[in-house]
């Protein structure tokens, strides 16, 4: 009797998978035909596409880049391409590029505010990045007094000056504690500096410049403009409104009834009101509000409002930072016998902070676009200026060359922003 | 004795308690805070104060009695140049509201629907509507209104073109629309008589569906019936009103736009601006909603619509029933702070001319009267108020919507 039945001894090899079961066929069925209504979708999404994308890519490459007015442009499209073909007319971007990233700064003086810029890059480097060494952290803080003498000029000891207002005051916290006592010493540190500025700085920068008269030439804030304008205030604007912010989320948690209303209070109101009617105030009014003969530089008044307005958006930021820690941070604090400056600063702004961070950047983004509403009050910013540009003569009805462009721009810079909060995000999380 | 004598009896409050004593020190530093804060308001009153008397002027409200002696070209209510100030702000105040509340509306059509098809397992409309609010939420707002205006002067034809046997721009939409760089002109709806019936019907028509879903409702609970509600309730809104329209003689017509002259006569003009405007708050407004919605939804745990679809729910069903009424708490109160930067954000109308709130009081007539103290603050003060106003009709809503924990 034999044995029919019949057992495999060796593995069958591997096979491969059906056809519809792998790569492309597998990805489509799922990701865009998974049912009848996805593959309607997806046919429409295609033909959108197709329309979009035959609509815009031959306007841009079938441009012209060389031309000194619209009607050139046309001419020059319609001799290259073949008549009845609308194309872009970048030529504008070529002739108006440096108006567009400068304003009227004098032409020869364009190495500085790019010789700022580039110095602006350095000093965020050490914020931005742990890997940075820690010791540029000085140059950082060095960096506001050369970037403002950098794009406005004038004598080198306006901003020495200003800056000795720091050195008195980190003297004062040095020496003083031991000599007065560590509450003098701190009404000291906070009261030597303003003097300080009010008083002596002053005469201190005209005496020096007399003796020593070493400047750069100076540049009016009317020359001011384009994305240096917008960067410089936005830059300005980031880098003041969070300290602020910080200050006044604390402000409105304090258990002191008179602190936490004037908080409250300035919160509410800036929060309420639109940007553009505090830029009015920084334009027509703001003169009223201070000593008669006093007028300072527009530029700098836009920057007073823009951050003041954001810094009460960031208060409201990390409000919802600190109201999101668990009572027991606090309770812990306190066990440990720390008092409340050392709790804030070591246990709950780095944790509250970094809960806000995505808000924290969102608002710096809004900060950043917000700075183009410049414009309504006649500084010349990207969107002032390609007001202009579109009423003269040469370029008038140009509208998608010049907006796109100022667009890519602004969007490299928020995307940019944004995706570094997503980075920081990923690096700060420390839970599993 | 004399020891105890001494504590009790020594001085019991020193000066330098103000400071070091924690029972003490928060007044302290109140007391001093509120001094430097009063000293800082009294400086500016006074230096104001100083500054109007030596200009000559005096703080007052009566230029808004004033004719304001300008047209606004955009009006919900009466209006000529004769008229007040005041009532030239009122008119600007309802164009802001117009363009608020439009905008609003549609801002919140958009980003519903893009942030729900963000989500989309459709890996093309997903990336479109990424590729959508990455866009939108990147580039400055101001931006978007220029360009759509510059958009509407340069693209859309003028309206002598439409003019002639073989003119060079055409009516869209059968001929009841004409989109023109002055703007567009869409139909006008007539009302002849007997309108009011139809009216009526349609609006007892919205009671019955509002009654047809309570008692669809109780009979569900009470048999476990489902009626197919949602055809029976569109069912109910059509065809009651549309039956006596035409029983009436189609009592309810439309006024096309004519071309008459230079310029269209009749329907419904909705000025360039406005819509430049509305455009493009909306589609700006609406990717922040967009972003809002997608987080609110993706809030809600996966163990909800699980459990959902393990009890028998169909997916249509589950999101109405159990993931949206979550969601929505995540999502009201972004939407309200949205809804606000809208608002405020309609103060750019100024930059194309549309006349809003801004554009009169702190615009024209500020520039008038040079009542800049005046005008801002009253501004302000408006703003203030429509923000609030809005924040707390959102925050009853917030509320209502609020899960009703045991």
């Amino acid at each position: 009797m034999t044995d029919l039945s019949y057992v495999r001894t060796e593995m069958l090899s591997e096979q491969a998978p059906p056809s519809g079961q792998q790569g492309i066929v597998k990805w489509m069925r799922a990701n865009l035909f998974s049912s009848i209504t996805n593959s309607i979708l997806t046919l429409l999404a295609l033909f959108f596409l197709y329309k979009a994308l035959s609509g815009i890519l031959p306007w841009v490459f079938q441009s012209s880049w060389n031309a000194k007015s619209l009607g050139e442009c046309r001419e020059a499209i319609a001799a290259a391409y073949g008549e009845g073909v609308e194309g872009a007319c970048w030529a504008v971007i070529r002739e108006r590029y440096q108006q567009l990233s400068f304003g009227f700064y004098p032409k020869e003086l364009y190495w500085r505010p790019i010789l700022a810029f580039i110095l602006m890059l350095v000093a965020v480097a050490p914020v931005l990045f742990a890997g940075v060494p820690r010791k540029m952290l000085l140059f950082s803080a060095l960096f506001p007094f050369i970037g403002f003498w950098l794009l406005w000029g004038g004598t080198i000891w306006v901003p020495v000056s200003a800056l000795l207002g720091f050195v008195v005051a980190y003297g004062a916290a040095k020496l003083l504690p031991s000599m007065i006592g560590g509450l003098g010493a701190t009404i000291a540190v906070i009261l030597l500096p303003v003097i300080y500025w009010l008083l002596a700085f002053g005469p201190l920068a005209d005496a020096l410049s007399a003796i020593f008269p070493y400047g750069i030439e100076s540049v009016p804030s009317s020359s001011m403009g384009g994305f240096a304008l917008s960067i410089t205030i936005g830059v300005t604007g980031i880098a003041l409104s969070l300290p602020i912010g910080i200050l006044l989320a604390l402000g409105r948690q304090a258990p002191l009834f008179i602190v936490k209303s004037i908080c409250v209070g300035f919160i509410e109101f800036i929060r309420g009101v639109p940007l553009i009617t505090l830029l009015f105030v920084a334009s027509v009014l703001l003169s009223i509000f201070l000593p008669p003969g006093s007028n300072f530089d527009i530029i700098l008044r836009v920057m007073i409002m823009v951050t003041l307005f954001a810094s009460a958006y960031m208060a409201e930021v990390v409000r919802g930072g600190l109201a999101a820690l668990p009572k027991g941070q606090y309770e812990a604090a306190d066990a440990l016998g720390m008092n409340y400056w050392q709790t804030t600063r070591l246990i709950i702004m780095p944790q509250a902070l970094k809960i806000s961070i995505p808000n924290i950047v969102s608002n710096f983004i809004g900060l950043f676009k917000d700075t183009t509403l410049v414009s309504i009050i006649g500084l010349l910013d990207p969107l002032g200026l390609s007001t202009s540009i579109r009423a003269n003569q040469e370029w008038n009805g140009i509208v998608w060359e010049l907006y796109g462009f100022i667009a890519l721009l602004f969007w490299i810079v928020c995307f940019s922003m944004s995706r570094y909060s997503m980075y920081l995000e990923r690096k700060l999380k420390t839970e599993h | 004795m004399a020891m105890a004598d001494q504590s009790t009896s020594g001085p019991s409050f020193r000066l330098s308690m103000l400071i070091y004593d924690t029972r003490y020190r928060s007044m302290t530093i109140q007391v001093f805070a509120l001094i430097l804060f009063l000293l800082a308001i009294g400086w500016l009153v006074n230096n104001a104060a100083n500054n109007l008397a030596s200009s000559g002027k005096e703080l007052g409200f009566s230029f808004l009695s004033d004719p304001a002696g300008y047209d606004i070209n955009q009006r919900l209510i009466e209006y000529n140049s004769q008229m007040s100030h005041g009532r030239a702000a009122l008119v600007g105040l309802l164009n802001t509201l117009l363009v608020a509340v439009l905008g609003c509306l549609l801002a919140t059509v958009i980003g519903v629907a893009v942030g729900v098809l963000r989500l989309s397992s459709n890996w093309i409309v997903a990336r479109l509507m990424t590729f959508y609010i990455e866009t939108l939420r990147n580039i400055p707002v101001l931006l978007w209104i220029i360009l759509a205006m510059a958009i509407f002067i340069e693209s859309f034809p003028q309206p002598n073109m439409f003019r002639g046997e073989d003119a060079e721009a055409t009516m869209n939409l059968w001929g009841s629309v004409a989109l023109t760089n002055r703007g567009f002109y869409i139909p006008k709806p007539l009302f002849f008589d007997g309108s009011m019936v139809v009216v009526m019907v349609f609006i007892l028509s919205l009671v019955g569906i509002w009654f047809f879903g309570r008692w669809a409702k109780a009979k569900q609970e009470a048999t476990g019936d489902i009626l197919p509600s949602g055809w029976i309730k569109l069912a109910i809104f059509f065809l009651p009103a549309i039956a006596v329209f035409y029983a009436m003689g189609q009592p309810i017509g439309l006024e096309y736009p004519e071309l008459k002259g230079f310029n269209f006569k009749g329907g419904i003009y909705m000025r360039n601006s406005l819509i430049a405007l509305w455009l493009s708050l909306s589609l700006y407004t609406g990717a922040f909603i967009a972003e809002a919605v997608r987080a609110g939804i993706q809030a809600i745990s996966h163990g909800q619509s699980e459990a959902a679809f393990a009890l028998g729910l169909r997916p249509g069903r589950t999101m109405k029933l159990v993931i949206l009424p979550q969601a929505l708490r995540v999502i009201v109160p972004p939407l309200i702070s949205q809804y606000l930067n809208l608002t405020k954000n309609s103060s750019l109308a100024i930059a194309v001319g549309y006349m809003d709130i801004t554009g009169t009081l702190a615009g024209i007539t500020l520039n008038q009267t040079g009542r800049a103290l005046e005008t801002l603050l009253l501004l302000m003060l408006i703003y203030l108020s429509i923000s609030i106003s809005v924040s707390l009709v959102m925050n009853w809503y917030n509320e209502s919507i609020k899960m009703r924990e045991r």
